[in-house]
């Protein structure tokens, strides 16, 4: 209903606007309802958004980071803890008038506990589209193994 | 691999519809919004999405942005951790009527959407010299 472009300056859009966020916060951070989460996790919509999944060869690790080169990512692994970091800084147009500004600016890090067969030796990132994708190699041992019965 | 994707489209007629992901729940992507004196120009956040699965509609006063991100996901995949829970991206916004919607310009690049839409030349603000005497 206030998604005009216009909406910004009607004295009822800002009160809108913070029901939405609310509303955004309330529904982001659904799991801690139940009142255990990782100790490393963020609060909602922290940026960038990861997904993480897993197939019985590699760990992939997605995150939904746009408008940064490929050498913006600072991509380490320490134990089991894959840590990305980076900087996205948007200009800001001095002489314009500002509307919405919900992209997110500045420095961010996120940190992603792996499986325990994570291996850290094999580990290779992709950037396109504005997703980096992690995959990392899962070690031999952690593969289901068929056992031939004789 | 890196993605260099540069897309200049007129809003009308641009990209693929996305009839057949309609029902899927979309994802309002996080926008900045300004205004100079020659246009609006509107810029969101659509990671995964290639300017293949990019549609912008002008219609009436209506502009209207959906993107379907893509990405590799291999087979026998089992999702451990999702931030994000749909790949649909929808947005769309009123226009006022001093917007020129038939000269509408976007780029696409690295997941980052950017839309231009100019004033019409005839109603851009004109500043008013005022002289002394």
């Amino acid at each position: 209903m206030f998604e005009g472009l216009w909406g910004y300056g009607h004295p009822l859009s800002g009160q809108m606007r913070r029901l939405e966020e609310e509303l955004d916060a309330l529904l982001a951070t659904g799991p801690s309802l139940t009142g255990t989460r990782n100790i490393r996790s963020l609060p909602g919509g922290a940026f960038p958004a990861v997904n993480v999944a897993a197939t019985p060869e590699a760990i992939m690790v997605y995150l939904f980071a746009p408008g940064l080169a490929p050498k913006g990512f600072d991509i380490s692994i320490q134990q089991q803890l894959l840590s990305i970091a980076g900087t996205r800084e948007i200009p800001v147009d001095e002489s314009a008038t500002y509307y919405r500004r919900e992209r997110f600016s500045g420095e961010f890090r996120r940190a992603i506990t792996l499986p325990e067969d994570a291996d850290p030796e094999r580990v290779e990132a992709k950037y396109s589209n504005g997703m980096l994708l992690v995959t990392i190699g899962r070690r031999e041992s952690a593969k289901p193994r068929q056992i031939e019965v004789r | 691999m890196v993605s260099q994707q540069e897309v200049t489209q007129s809003a009308k007629g641009g990209g693929t519809p996305l009839a057949a992901s309609r029902n899927e729940a979309a994802i309002r992507p996080p926008v900045d919004v300004f205004e100079t004196s020659d246009g609006i120009t509107l810029v969101a956040d659509m990671p995964g999405v290639s300017k293949e699965h990019l549609h912008l509609q002008a219609e009436g006063n209506t502009l209207t942005i959906e993107g379907q991100a893509q990405f590799d996901m291999p087979e026998k995949m089992e999702a451990l951790h999702a931030d994000v829970r749909s790949t649909l991206y929808r947005c769309s916004f009123v226009l006022s009527s001093e917007l020129d919607t038939s000269h509408i310009e976007a780029i696409l690049k690295d997941g980052v959407l950017a839309v231009r839409i100019p004033k019409r030349q005839e109603l851009r603000a004109r500043r008013i010299q005022v002289q002394s005497g």
